[in-house]
């Protein structure tokens, strides 16, 4: 071991001395374990903390039940409109040369730019009493603010460069002479996609959707301008666990929380498998 | 991210032979116009309507001033700590081996998977007087929750994979031969790093830096938890638009909202052209 060290610039050290990459690892460990470790574990400590009894009952409440729906609800809607954005997005960028291509691509990642706040605060002023479309829409009886539309939209914003950005590049890096080859063959469009396209992509697909699907979960900034926070009705678990947190109920927001840590959790796994497979 | 891959691999034969431009175009204007464009051009068209000058007394009213020193001081603090421990991490995962190395790795990755109002809550409660952290801190003097500390510590949290990710592949990608060179005329590990390391990752540090500064400035979930959100002390400034929101005061709410975005946009700007730079820079190595 010691003997490839000393050529591999890993062994910056002399031989003699492996202080400096001990006291390095040493450094690293202690200050993600009280960084990153125990924060993750002091949820689920706090989530139980009172017995796993009081933790079912946290999680079967009507308020965090009706919150995990309306959650669930929100990535369902979010994640397919997002898939197909990304498909559209990346096969128009990765297969045409057009003038505003670049602006396009800048316009694409604004919304990683923006914080999810501010997009917010976008929405309240676009769709509010005030704002540029809402007498419009609300005489016509349509609700989109402080209601599950104005929720989605949001998600929508935030989560819109997801599937795109793993999907583009590896277009790009592909290249079209597979689809040319179809084409040239007779394939119509849709064939194309669904029998050259899709298979060389479909890795890099569901890791997009996997990420945006674990940020629409846990959105939290964004809906809580749009959401109005009102109690069994528009409350996403990202905001019933501050409401938990704001009605000093610390046992019942740890237990709500515990269940978006486990997914997060579950993220990171699949995360994992999926890039092993690209 | 993707810009530089961007303009060269396209054939111009595609155009001609594959179909579908119209459809996807049209799907992803409508979906960028609808989605993403309308409401910031809403935003932008409200900042527009408030004129210069009431435009400058929202901004520089104490409270508004207090909120943006705050947040770009906090933010300024927990980008000095994620450059510090993010490059720290680069190093270790790249260059050492040592048993558990593939879960410290993954670690990387929890605070962009843990939900912001998630970790907003653990930390928190962490750092509270009954919380682990705060137990031991608390007797000494050291308060976290309701400080400065706290917004910086939830800022830090929040931004933590973006230095290490950015300088990771570069370490990985780095030409050897340059550092067996130094150790062979007999250089000083650190002065190694310092003048040979250092010059070749420093765009990429510089990027996710950037990065860093500018997700710590727009943080709201895990800042708003442990804040405590005292007015001119704790409260920043995002909360602060949305506080105006809350009292129907949109003109203040679009001012401070406009100024966080024109900050925000500065910063992309500038993390954009420190890639293309990057990117040169690897081009003329290769």
């Amino acid at each position: 071991m010691s003997a490839v060290d000393d050529i591999t610039p890993g062994a910056l050290a002399p031989p003699a001395s492996r202080a400096v990459p001990r006291l390095l690892i040493g450094l690293a460990l202690v200050l993600t374990a009280f960084v990153v470790v125990v924060p993750m574990l002091y949820i689920f400590h706090r989530a139980l903390s009172a017995g796993w009894g009081v933790f079912a009952q946290n999680i079967l409440e009507p308020g965090t039940l009706h919150a995990i729906w309306l959650t669930a609800l929100v990535a369902l809607v979010t994640v397919p409109l997002n898939v197909g954005f990304g498909i559209a997005a990346a096969w128009a960028l990765a297969r045409f040369e057009f003038p505003g291509r670049k602006a396009l691509l800048v316009l694409i990642e604004i919304p990683f730019s923006i914080s999810p706040i501010i997009a917010g605060i976008c929405y309240l002023l676009l769709y509010g009493r005030t704002g540029l479309l809402g007498p419009w829409l609300s005489g016509m009886d349509v609700k989109i603010l402080f209601a599950i539309p104005g929720i989605v939209l949001v998600t929508m914003f935030v989560t819109s460069p997801f599937v795109v950005r793993e999907v583009l590049p590896l277009m790009q890096a592909q290249g079209s002479e597979q689809e040319q080859a179809a084409v040239t063959l007779g394939a119509t469009g849709w064939q194309v996609f669904r029998r050259v396209t899709l298979p060389n992509i479909r890795w890099a697909l569901l890791y997009g959707a996997v990420l945006c699907g674990a940020r629409a979960v846990g959105e939290f900034g964004g809906v809580s301008v749009v959401s109005g926070s009102i109690r069994g009705q528009t409350m996403t678990l990202p905001l019933q666990i501050e409401l938990l947190f704001n009605d000093l109920n610390i046992v019942g927001a740890f237990a709500a929380a515990s269940t978006l840590t486990m997914l997060a959790l579950v993220v990171l796994v699949l995360k994992a498998v999926m890039e092993a497979r690209r | 991210m993707t810009s530089g891959v961007a303009a060269s691999s396209t054939p111009v034969r595609a155009k001609r032979v594959l179909p579908g431009f119209g459809l996807t175009m049209g799907i992803t204007l409508s979906y960028v116009g609808i989605v993403v464009l309308l409401p910031v051009v809403a935003l932008v068209l409200k900042g527009a309507e408030i004129g210069p000058e009431r435009f400058w007394a929202i901004i520089t009213a104490p409270r508004t001033l207090a909120a943006l020193q705050l947040t770009l001081t906090a933010a300024a603090m927990a980008t000095v700590f994620n450059a510090v421990y993010g490059l720290l991490m680069a190093w270790v995962l790249v260059r050492y081996d040592f048993p558990g190395k593939r879960i410290l790795d993954a670690l990387m990755d929890i605070p962009f998977a843990l939900p912001t109002a998630v970790a907003g809550l653990a930390l928190s409660a962490l750092f509270a007087a009954n919380g682990w952290y705060g137990a031991v801190l608390e007797p000494r003097g050291i308060h976290v929750v309701y400080t400065i500390w706290g917004v910086a510590f939830a800022m830090a949290f929040t931004s933590i994979p973006f230095v290490v990710r950015t300088v990771q592949p570069i370490l990985e990608d780095l030409d050897p031969q340059y550092e067996q060179a130094a150790i062979t005329l007999g250089a000083h590990p650190f002065t190694i790093f310092r003048r040979v390391v250092f010059p070749a990752i420093l765009p990429a540090f510089m990027v996710g830096v950037t990065l860093s500064f500018a997700r710590s400035l727009g943080e709201f979930g895990a800042v708003v938890f442990i804040a405590g959100n005292l007015p001119m002390k704790t409260e920043i400034a995002s909360l602060l638009a949305v506080i105006r929101l809350e009292e129907y005061d949109y003109n203040g709410a679009a001012a401070i909202a406009l100024t966080l975005l024109l900050i925000a946009l500065v910063l992309l700007a500038v993390s954009n052209l420190l890639q293309a730079r990057a990117l040169r820079y690897k081009g003329r190595g290769a």
